[in-house]
């Protein structure tokens, strides 16, 4: 049980005194200030010489109560009278919270806010591209300063240790589609043409537009998070000052690691959803392994993995731009490294899909439907 | 009657188990302590006791486990072997519901500040009361924190920054306030002086052993800063070879024989702060009573 701090009135020649019993603690202070803000009626001054111990919050306590009734207090020992002293000297009345508009201005300024940095963004955007394609050029110039070792790192990191994951994910859309296609065509006993959907929406749609989705939540949020905390730690600043360029050092390297391993990831994933598709076909329709496989060759035009392959390094370019791009745009804290690593994988997905969908229009356009 | 009824909605509203108030001579007493990473031993019977009311500086080559035996006393490292007192209760194998009481009776500066960067000063002030005591209220919540701000040593108004927009110095104030928030009887301190500039650091000196003074609090100081030690500390225990090899006052101190006390101590740099100090007395007393 905590010992509660409480007071009792005591009257004296007309002299009304609070007296305060009990320590004035933080610990046993707290149901002692909800009275004493809840007080009605007038004290003359307020007796601390029978509380025992105190520390700043109970000394707090009886100053703002002390002041709120222009009463003097008394019987305070040495050390309740230096921390009375202490506490008066310090009080202030800043705010706590930062500073708030009202909400009708906010969610207008919040808007505006978005817009503009919408306009903003894009444009850095592209600028970060250029950039990008500057750094390419000089390092064509000068083939030196290109990063082998790094950018072979990152050939590992984006493509060879994702081909677990995206063989496992390809391998089960595959199956999918191939299982759910043949439940529908059976109605019209065109199950045969399982295989012309399977072949043609793995190599043509779904292998490139998975990996990307993969590789933007494996690497894009994995260069946003890195080089956003490079650039809190001032790594990127220690390394410019010693004349190396984050953009060939950092980016470069990642960079073309995506838009190199993209095509092959993609590929790879086409691979394997066929493999999938076929497997399910022997496995529920009859439909043997090889035949399935041989068909593919003849239904499946061979522009259809061409489409693939062009979206592909695009599509790495995106991922690998954006992850970049809001990485080298931390700055204060670690609040916002999580923040860009979001921004980076929800950016990069949605701008591949838009792309895709222009990409499928053009193709169908120029002949390649 | 109301009153009792105030009582009874605080007392339900309270965290049971806050610890009491601590009376006995040494609210630290460390006996036989062991700590080692892999084959690397740190600390091996280590013997520490530290005084109610002083201010106890720990000094120690780099790697003598300095910040180790601070993590060890708070519960953030789990020693090998030993025993730690704090008020009394043994920390290691304590029950946590022991160890959250005893939390809320000590405050900890780190290196760095610690600061949570989300939220204000003040609000960061407002974590500690908020976790050990829900039955204040959010209005002395407030006014705690603005009053611990300011006793800090830090302007009014920091209270409402975030840590982004301090200076180191600032954010090692804000980090104190922090510490102090629960009006604890004991302190700890990792290096609360580096990496502030000489004028910063003495008067976050200054602001140490005022506080310690006017709130009756025991400092556990970790430092490199000899300026420091000569001015504030009542004591300094020194950390070499796993062990507290010798511990006292600074003249006690120097008549040791140990070879790194008097390389300390009787060094280029520890002779420029035992004159300083000795020239700043003086000083120091001119310039108080201009403030």
């Amino acid at each position: 049980m905590r010992d509660w701090a409480s007071y009792s009135v005591e009257e004296t020649d007309g002299r009304r005194t609070l007296v305060v019993t009990g320590p004035l603690l933080i610990s046993t202070v707290g149901a002692l200030d909800r009275e004493l803000r809840a007080f009605e009626g007038q004290v003359d001054a307020i007796d601390v010489s029978r509380c025992g111990t105190i520390d700043t919050v109970g000394a707090w306590t009886v100053l703002r109560f002390a002041r709120q009734q222009q009463a003097e207090v008394i019987g305070a020992g040495k050390q309740a009278e230096r921390l009375l002293k202490a506490v008066e000297e310090a009080e202030s009345s800043a705010a706590i919270e930062p500073p708030r508009s009202r909400l009708s201005l906010r969610v207008p300024e919040t808007i505006g806010r978005y817009v503009f940095e919408f306009g903003t963004g894009s444009r850095e955007m592209i600028g970060f591209a250029g950039h990008i394609i500057v750094t390419i050029l000089g390092t064509i110039g000068h083939p030196s300063r290109f990063r082998a070792k790094a950018f072979v790192r990152q050939v590992e990191l984006v493509g060879v240790s994702a081909l677990a994951i995206i063989g496992l994910m390809s391998f089960l859309i595959g199956i999918v589609i191939a299982q759910q296609g043949a439940a529908q065509l059976q109605q019209f006993g065109a199950e045969i043409y399982t295989i012309n959907l399977t072949g043609r929406l793995s190599l043509r749609e779904l292998g490139v537009l998975m990996t990307a989705i993969m590789v933007a939540g494996r690497s894009g949020s994995s260069f946003a998070a890195q080089l956003g905390t490079m650039k809190l730690t001032e790594e990127v600043d220690a390394m410019r000052t010693i004349g190396v360029s984050p953009m060939e050092a950092l980016v470069l390297p990642r960079v073309l690691a995506a838009v190199l391993m993209m095509p092959l990831l993609g590929f790879y994933s086409a691979v394997l959803s066929i493999i999938g598709g076929a497997f399910i076909a022997a496995l529920t329709l009859g439909i043997p392994f090889g035949t399935f496989l041989s068909r593919i060759q003849s239904v499946v035009p061979i522009y259809d993995v061409w489409v693939g392959l062009v979206k592909a390094p695009v599509f790495g370019l995106i991922v690998a731009l954006t992850g970049c791009y809001q990485g080298m745009q931390v700055k204060g804290n670690s609040e916002e490294v999580g923040l860009r690593t979001t921004l980076a994988v929800v950016q990069a997905i949605f701008l591949v899909i838009v792309l895709d969908a222009f990409f499928a229009v053009f193709f169908t356009k120029v002949g390649w439907g | 009657m109301n009153e009792e009824r105030i009582e009874h909605v605080v007392a339900a509203e309270a965290v049971p188990g806050v610890a009491e108030h601590f009376d006995g001579e040494y609210p630290i007493v460390i006996k036989g302590l062991r700590n080692s990473f892999g084959d690397q031993v740190v600390h091996e019977g280590l013997d520490l006791k530290v005084r109610r009311g002083e201010v106890l500086g720990v000094v120690g080559g780099s790697g003598t486990g300095k910040s180790v035996l601070m993590r060890s006393i708070i519960g953030l490292q789990v020693p090998d072997e030993g025993s730690i007192e704090v008020f009394g209760h043994e920390i290691i194998g304590a029950n946590p519901e022991e160890g959250v009481a005893l939390r809320s009776r000590w405050g900890v500066l780190f290196q760095g500040g610690a600061l949570f960067s989300t939220l204000t000063v003040g609000e960061n002030v407002e974590v500690p009361l908020k976790q050990f005591f829900p039955e204040l209220l959010p209005d002395l919540m407030h006014e705690i924190a603005r009053y611990k701000v300011v006793l800090s040593g830090l302007p009014a108004d920091t209270a409402s920054k975030y840590p982004s927009e301090l200076s180191g110095g600032m954010k090692k104030r804000a980090g104190l306030a922090r510490a102090l928030a629960l009006d604890p009887e004991l302190l700890f301190l990792d290096e609360p002086t580096a990496g502030l500039d000489p004028i910063g650091a003495a008067r976050f000196d200054e602001l140490t052993r005022e506080l310690a003074d006017t709130l009756d609090l025991t400092v556990f100081l970790i430092t490199h800063d000899l300026d420091t030690l000569y001015a504030i500390c009542d004591r300094v225990a020194v950390l070499a070879d796993g062990k507290v090899i010798a511990c006292g006052t600074i003249p006690e101190l120097l008549e040791s024989e140990h070879p790194w006390i008097q390389e300390y101590f009787n060094g280029p740099r520890g002779r420029a702060a035992k004159t300083g100090m000795e020239r700043g007395k003086t000083v120091d007393s001119h310039g108080q009573t201009g403030d």
